[in-house]
């Protein structure tokens, strides 16, 4: 199960309406599995049907994580005509067995989490967090 | 002479959990090379006929490799040597 905040749901779909009708892609870092910090990152390829992170973004981003002690808990990305469950090449290309694959589709209005473990895939429940106050 | 290798966790299985490990050689293939002689299975992960995988990142130090000589990049004791697989999708 994917346990986030919010506020972090709001910025994923934000991003992804801002990019649409691109794909928008970004990693929220955090330790012990928990969602914390929110870094956007640039899609590379700026496609509507693909994306990939920038190398040296993701350098930089990778590293800082490393030195902080966090983790790419989420790793997020849009699909811009179709529905929010992973295509073959989203499969296919994950790399990182611990992460919580979001995607968001901006068509549909879909916030759905993902495992992608050797090619294969299981949906995850989300449960958002509602801050009082 | 020892080049530090940083590898991603999906690679960690050939490094029996090591996040880097040590390695040498003159040119990034003689590393990756020495890599594959220490830790088998690790080479065909970064390298397709003769190339590196275009979904796998190497960086030199700070560089990713690609803008430097790809795998005959120069490499040399003290230089850290990072893998990070692409994040990428469609």
């Amino acid at each position: 199960m994917l346990t986030i905040s919010r506020e972090l749901v709001d910025l994923i779909v934000a991003h992804a309406r801002e990019d649409h009708p691109d794909e928008a892609c970004g990693v929220i870092a955090g330790r012990d599995g928990v969602p914390e910090r929110y870094i956007r990152m640039e899609n590379a390829e700026r496609s509507p049907t693909f994306y990939r992170f920038d190398s040296m973004e993701q350098f930089r981003v990778w590293r800082e994580m490393d030195d902080r002690d966090e983790e790419p808990v989420v790793i997020y990305h849009s699909h811009t005509a179709t529905e929010a469950y992973p295509s073959r090449t989203d499969i296919s290309y994950a790399s990182e067995p611990y992460a919580h694959y979001v995607l968001y589709s901006t068509e549909l209005d879909q916030f759905r989490s993902f495992r992608i473990v050797d090619g294969v895939v299981e949906e995850e429940e989300v449960k958002i967090l509602d801050v009082e106050g | 002479m020892a080049i530090e290798v940083r590898i991603p966790t999906i690679l960690r299985t050939y490094t029996d959990g090591a996040k880097a490990v040590d390695a040498s050689g003159a040119t990034l293939e003689e590393l990756i090379g020495d890599l594959e002689a220490r830790h088998p299975g690790l080479r065909e992960r970064l390298i397709d006929a003769g190339k590196l995988r275009r979904f796998v990142n190497v960086y030199l130090n700070d560089e990713d490799v690609r803008f430097l000589g790809g795998l005959g990049t120069p490499v040399a004791d003290g230089d850290t040597v990072t893998v990070l697989p692409a994040v990428a999708g469609g």
